[in-house]
């Protein structure tokens, strides 16, 4: 996926390997992941210098945590200040009921034209084409949303939509689709799409959002954001719709600075985003601008199921500021398309499970290294390796069998050699025979071990297990003694 | 059952029972204990190193400073609103000049086309300013509707140096914001920017490529 | 990330739990380490029943056979003297999940014991026998990888630099991405091989660019990944245990 130009191309979780492989094939790729996810690290390790980010690590976590161990109350409070604001909530069980919610307003409205700005679970339910046929064009205004529709993918990372493509090929599509000079001043690319997305803004019909935090405290949906088309969406068409997961409420005002810091810290290596939009209310009689109707839908979509598991619980803590997947060693190499899912990296592999069940994404949760460094950096410290390796248990069917699709990876054959593993190494005897007789054999031993030696030389057995060194150490050690006493 | 229904009713009835609330210790976002000199110094600090443009003046001679601003970036349209002191002053100031002064406070419907294309620059007031992380509040009113701040391609925005606080938490907390929100509150630092293109900064890609800060001091600086 | 660590005074006798990859592959690190634990007068206890961790099953989902490995190794320290164990992967899964993999149980409160007891051997050596080391090799620029485990599993990122400082004649190479992992990850390598190899061509290329000739390691399993994909090039790199490279040098 060098070029702008190839032919669409569609990714699925259930071919990580292949796209893996392709990816991994592709300099381009390879070097544009490299080189942003480089300077993502490093900016986020400059602006929390001066911070004690345990602390504020600790807080975050904790704030979420509250809100979780008080998600329904908050909700249905949610809900109720955001009625007596006039801002109208619905509720939906998954993407598709969301969908149709969305789609049911844009048609009471008679809308043809959608302006969106970023919402990752706009994404999740696949909302565009949902209303594309329904005869409605949506368009994403977000700048590395727009590219990336433009050139007809999906985003390859949540923060950073486009970061896969260089400025070359960036310059190709908005040439190609826009008719915009062919550049490499950003600049000029950057008021090319401020043009056209203007003459849109004025002619949406109806803004589409995402929330980041919605307060359950005073009703408010806030939107952190650096472009300002957020605030675009959400101020000039006449209907502004926000679309977000149950798990997004939070307690009360006062618990957003803290999760605003690390945020765009943990996101962008920003101190601060150019805009923090709170909002709270459609316009009011007598104010002279803002949506005439704001609507709140509140999507479950798999979410309430990983609630009811103590472990898998921390899965919802999660601000979706794309830390873990910049520093994710794995992300780096295969960029985000390759997982073939909305959410990318290690947060998609603990996430997507539960939206696609695991006999889709039964490559998710072993595409990881177990390096730890998504835990070290999550803002609210969601354990991501300990819930890959849950999912790992959930596939091979150790696990408590509540997640979709449980026991898929779950083989005769795999079975045995952990039964055989187990055998062996709860059977002292019988390992330190074994230990011996592989010394003995070293001669014998393949010098190609499937995949492993595609890279790397096989690691020889060595002729005398440590097991038997020691007991050789130890008997010319009582022999020293022996001999000075 | 109602999707309502059926999500409440699986949240309630959690397999692995009701979760314990932790309490939440604030102290790592509150008691910077900044200086009134530090927080100024740091507000500038960090507002300029996202492009925001800082322009110290007295209380008094504000307009002035404001002319100066039109006249140097060559803005002939101004919006603003009519009833804040800082539009009134504004418009006294400047109702002799040659800028155009664009009334800010009708129905955006009447006005759409030109304020998306005729118009050189929105001033506005603040209510304050954040000193940790370089940031103006604003909530947007009848007077001063939320899009002039994001709609022309300069914002000019009028701060007095003692409304700065320490924190955003600061903010909140000491002028009730959970009392009582405004349609729209807004934090802004900075001018609208972009990296969506290989990491490269740009701004100005929706919202306004200027922001200037006419910061007022109640006594002449030296 | 752990919590700060309150060590102990240095200690008569010591466990070591040598490690599977140790056992089969690299036995002469093992006695390495018990060398190097020897000679601070500490007597070391290596219980010959011993067999792997369990950490294989456990990271790849089968925790009924990695809870029956564990146990077995539960048993085998019933003395109260710390446990030494010469990676920071095994000393991880001992230290963090044993507790986790018998929270429940009527094993809990012996696997909480045994965690406790569990130092990775670098570990050990800088904050309890607090070693000093007289170097006696030729002048040298080595590069240190430092296993994720250790890193952050175990909050170690120090104490292997810190002995190799303590070394006169060796320079410590700095790398780029030093806490990049080198793509091992147990299972993960031969799951997602060709991933795993990216990784490892980009480590073996940053300890390369160091101009080292040399980088220790205190994980066999990086050590088996690193080493051999360097030999599999015909690079003139050699990987060593740190253990042995310690005794190598001052004995």
């Amino acid at each position: 996926m060098s070029s702008a130009h190839e032919s669409v191309q569609t990714f699925t979780p259930r071919e990580f390997h292949r796209q893996a492989h392709d990816a991994l094939g592709n300099p381009q790729i390879r070097a544009n992941f490299r080189r942003a996810m480089d300077g993502l690290m490093a900016k986020r390790r400059d602006v929390f210098s001066d911070w004690d980010l345990e602390t504020l690590r600790e807080l975050g976590a904790n704030i979420r945590l509250r809100a979780l161990a008080k998600l329904p109350d908050l909700l249905e409070r949610l809900e109720a200040n955001c009625q007596a604001n006039g801002i109208q909530v619905h509720w939906a069980e998954n993407g598709d009921e969301a969908c149709r919610i969305i789609r049911g307003i844009c048609e009471r409205h008679e809308a043809k034209a959608v302006i969106k700005g970023k919402s990752m679970v706009s994404e999740e339910m696949h909302l565009n084409a949902h209303l594309e046929e329904a005869g409605i064009e949506a368009l994403e205004s977000d700048l590395g949303e727009y590219l990336v529709q433009l050139n007809e993918q999906t985003p390859s990372h949540i923060i950073m939509p486009a970061i896969h493509l260089n400025t070359d090929e960036i310059s190709k599509i908005l040439h190609d689709r826009t008719g915009t000079e062919r550049t490499r001043d950003v600049d000029i690319m950057t008021a090319a799409a401020r043009a056209q997305l203007r003459e849109r803004f004025m002619a949406a019909d109806v803004g589409i959002s995402g929330v980041n935090f919605a307060v359950a405290e005073t009703g408010t949906l806030c939107l952190v954001e650096n472009e300002g088309n957020g605030r675009m969406t959400t101020a000039v068409p006449p209907v502004h719709i926000a679309v977000t997961g149950i798990e997004k409420v939070v307690e009360q005002l006062r618990d957003v600075p803290p999760l605003y810091a690390l945020l765009t810290r943990s996101a962008t290596g920003q101190h601060v985003t150019t805009y923090f939009n709170m909002i709270s209310s459609p316009r009011k009689s007598g104010e002279h601008d803002g949506p005439q109707e704001v609507h709140l839908v509140l999507v479950d979509s798999g979410r309430s199921n990983i609630y009811q598991d103590d472990e898998l619980l921390d899965t919802l803590r999660c601000i979706r500021c794309g830390a873990c997947m910049n520093h994710c060693p794995v992300y780096t190499r295969v960029g985000g398309h390759t997982y073939g899912t909305t959410y990318p990296g290690p947060i998609g592999s603990i996430l997507m499970p539960h939206m696609m069940g695991l006999e889709e994404t039964k490559d998710l949760p072993t595409a990881s290294s177990l390096c730890g460094a998504c835990g070290e950096v999550c803002p609210v410290k969601i354990p991501i390796p300990d819930l890959l390796v849950r999912l790992r248990r959930e596939s091979v069917g150790e696990g408590r069998g509540n997640v979709p699709g449980a026991g898929v990876k779950r083989t005769k054959t795999e079975v045995a050699a952990w039964k055989g593993f187990q055998w062996l190494a709860t059977h002292p005897a019988a390992w330190r025979s074994g230990m011996a007789l592989a010394g003995k054999l070293q001669a014998l031993m393949p010098s190609r071990l499937g995949p492993w030696t595609e890279y790397r030389t096989a690691p020889k057995p060595a002729k005398v297990s440590l097991h038997a060194l020691v007991k050789r150490h130890q008997a010319n050690k009582a022999d020293e003694n022996e001999e000075t006493r | 059952m109602t999707a309502r229904d059926n999500i409440l009713k699986r949240l309630r009835e959690r397999t692995d029972g009701p979760l314990a609330a932790p309490e939440s210790d604030f102290a790592v976002v509150t008691g910077r204990d900044w200086s009134q000199e530090e927080r100024l110094a740091r507000f500038e600090r960090l507002i300029t190193s996202v492009h925001g443009e800082v322009i110290h003046t007295s209380h008094d001679g504000w307009t002035k400073a404001l002319a100066e601003v039109l006249e140097a970036k060559g803005i002939r349209r101004l919006a603003l609103g009519r009833e804040h002191p800082v539009a009134a002053e504004a418009r006294a100031a400047l109702a002799e000049g040659d800028v155009s002064l664009i009334d800010a406070d009708r129905d955006v419907e009447s006005w759409r086309h030109e304020q998306f294309h005729d118009t050189d620059a929105g001033l506005t007031s603040t209510r304050g300013a954040i000193a940790e992380t370089g940031s103006l509040w604003l909530w947007p009113t009848p007077d001063e509707p939320r899009l002039l701040s994001l709609v022309p391609p300069i914002h000019v925005a009028v701060l007095d140096a003692d409304t700065i606080e320490d924190t955003f938490f600061d903010v909140i907390e000491a002028h009730g914001w959970a009392g009582g929100m405004p349609t729209n509150a807004l934090l802004i630092s900075g001018p609208s920017k972009t990296a969506d293109i290989e990491q490269t900064l740009a701004y100005g890609v929706h919202g306004p490529r200027e922001l200037v800060v006419l910061l007022r001091h109640a006594e002449e600086r030296p | 990330m752990t919590s700060v660590k309150l060590y102990p005074p240095k200690p008569e006798k010591v466990y070591l739990f040598g490690t599977c990859l140790i056992d089969l592959f690299y036995p002469q690190a093992g006695l390495d380490a018990i060398r190097l634990l020897e000679r601070e007068g500490i007597e070391v206890l290596y219980p010959q029943d011993q067999t792997c961790c369990g950490q294989p099953a456990y990271t790849s989902g089968y925790h009924d056979e990695a809870r029956a490995v564990a146990a077995a190794q539960l048993d085998l320290f019933s003395e109260p003297w710390p446990i030494v164990v010469p990676s920071g992967s095994c000393g991880g899964m001992m230290r963090i999940h044993y507790p986790q993999l018998f929270a429940g149980t009527d094993r809990e409160t012996l696997a909480g014991e045994v965690a406790g007891r569990i130092y990775e051997l670098t570990e050990f050596l800088v904050h309890v026998c607090h070693l000093r080391l007289e170097d006696q090799g030729p002048s040298e620029r080595v590069a240190m990888h430092t296993s994720c485990s250790a890193r952050r599993e175990m909050g170690l990122a120090e104490t292997g630099p810190a002995l190799l400082a303590r070394m006169g004649q060796v320079e410590l190479a700095e790398q780029a991405r030093a806490a990049e992992c080198c793509g091992f990850g147990g299972t993960f390598a031969v799951r997602h091989p060709e991933v795993s190899a990216a990784m490892v061509e980009d480590k073996t290329q940053a300890i390369a660019a160091t101009g080292a000739t040399r980088f220790v390691t205190s994980d066999c399993g990086c050590l088996m990944n690193i080493a051999g994909r360097f030999e599999q090039q015909d690079k003139a790199i050699k990987g060593e245990h740190i253990a042995s490279y310690l005794w190598r040098r001052t004995s």
